[in-house]
């Protein structure tokens, strides 16, 4: 036993047995964010893949890295998303590294 | 892997023709057939992982000359409008130029599915010039545009053969525009995964079979893995089973149904016994009782409005946008 079951993620629905209406908007925007639009889904599942990796959702990366497949990226596509993700997650850190720069500033002399 | 497999409670599937009326649709019913797909053996010089057919270099079931002629009656008789070759490899089958010759004299359109290496056969050398001296559609296999996928599904080395196949067809004539020479690609999935929508993953072949090898053709078609024979076993092997045919279940396309292949299309065996398609004729699901058995009393108005037989398999035809034998079957 562990927090992350895999079958959980086919459980999703569950959530919507409480406050159904709240669940059900939540699934039509969901939906509707996935389809073809200026992004082609393909573009749009390899953001999604980005995403998870930057969330560490272990649902999200199942699922994601299958809808990947599914809409045609293969793994160097899939790959080069998740250094994205990474890169972006790093360049994230290390730029705060400016706020530490300012406040042993601000009390240094 | 192999514990978590037995693991897994039995996968309970909701009979096809039940899932049918639950959509409000009638059960499946043939038109008169205009497809006569003939598959004329297993014999292949590939063995890949996701044939449905069980395929390979050590099979020996092969059409007979005499039940090639007993097609060719059938095709003349009835003026067949589409003659679908398949197998196996079906080049190799000794009888495959002359049912291509006849069939083309008879006023068929003729398709081969054609997995481009068997041009590197010894003796097979010529087959694209045959190809198109008779103006046969060429239909060729390519599972993905770079080596890797390719070569884990068909076998190593296929890729870079099939790449070299594919530029000689070019300089034929076929996929270029104006020549009416027809190449058109087969895309399956590289796993227990449901094909990309048809035409994204074609522009995404156009492009990259241009800019990386300078290849053109005419259209891609998507195909799903059906769950039978060798992709079953890599599907029960790999642990996949349950979640590939639940994916299958749970994407089931009412919309998919009326264009369904098996509708216009009949089935022959190497052996001459008349199926459904091409799938239930390798489980040995036989036509409705009452239809003409084998091709000697192939009849279409017998065969039209027959009940086609389905099983769990059929998921594969009708999950997400379709499939076919000429790709998906709904947008």
């Amino acid at each position: 036993m562990h927090y992350y079951e895999e079958d959980d993620l086919e459980r999703f629905g569950d959530i919507g047995k409480h406050r159904p209406d709240l669940f059900e908007k939540f699934m039509a925007w969901y939906e509707a964010v996935q389809q073809d639009g200026a992004l082609s889904r393909r573009e749009k599942a390899l953001i999604g893949l980005a995403v998870a990796h930057a969330l560490q959702c272990p649902y999200c990366i199942d699922a994601y890295a299958k809808a990947c497949l599914e809409a045609g990226s293969n793994m160097e596509q899939m790959t080069e998303a998740i250094h994205m993700a990474s890169a972006i997650r790093g360049g994230a850190t290390l730029i705060h590294g400016v706020q530490a720069h300012n406040a042993v500033n601000k009390v240094s002399m | 892997m192999r514990s978590r497999e037995v693991n897994l409670p039995v996968l309970a599937i909701k009979d096809f023709d039940e899932t049918l009326a639950a959509h409000g649709l009638g059960e499946l019913r043939a038109a008169r057939p205009t497809t006569l797909q003939i598959n004329v053996g297993k014999l292949c010089n590939q063995a890949c992982k996701h044939c449905h057919v069980d395929a390979g270099p050590n099979r020996t079931e092969s059409m007979s000359r005499e039940t090639a002629e007993q097609v060719l009656d059938a095709v003349r008789r009835f003026h067949i409008a589409t003659v679908d070759i398949t197998g196996g490899a079906p080049e190799l089958n000794p009888n495959f130029e002359h049912l291509v010759t006849e069939s083309r004299r008879a006023g068929a359109h003729v398709m081969v599915r054609h997995n481009l290496t068997v041009q590197f056969v010894e003796g097979k050398q010529h087959l694209r010039e045959f190809f198109r001296d008779h103006r046969v559609e060429v239909i060729a296999s390519l599972p993905y545009f770079l080596a890797q996928q390719t070569d884990a599904q068909r076998g190593a080395g296929v890729f870079d053969k099939s790449i070299t196949a594919l530029r000689r067809l070019n300089e034929c004539g076929y996929g270029m525009e104006g020549t009416g020479l027809l190449l058109n690609l087969v895309y399956n999935p590289v796993g227990a995964f449901l094909p990309p929508n048809q035409e994204s993953i074609e522009r995404d072949f156009k492009h990259e079979m241009r800019a990386r090898y300078d290849i053109a053709f005419n259209r891609l078609y998507t195909i799903t893995n059906m769950p039978i024979s060798r992709f079953l076993d890599y599907l029960r092997r790999s642990g996949n089973y349950e979640r590939y045919m639940q994916k299958l279940i749970a994407g089931f396309n009412p919309a998919t149904v009326s264009g369904l292949m098996c509708r216009d299309l009949i089935s022959v065996g190497w052996d001459g016994r008349l199926f459904d398609c091409d799938f239930n004729q390798m489980i040995e699901l036989r036509l409705a009782d009452g239809a003409p058995r084998t091709i000697k009393d192939f009849d279409p108005a017998a065969l039209a409005g027959r009940r086609i037989n389905t099983a769990s398999h059929c998921y594969g035809c009708t999950a997400g946008a379709g499939s076919s034998c000429g790709g998906a079957t709904a947008g």
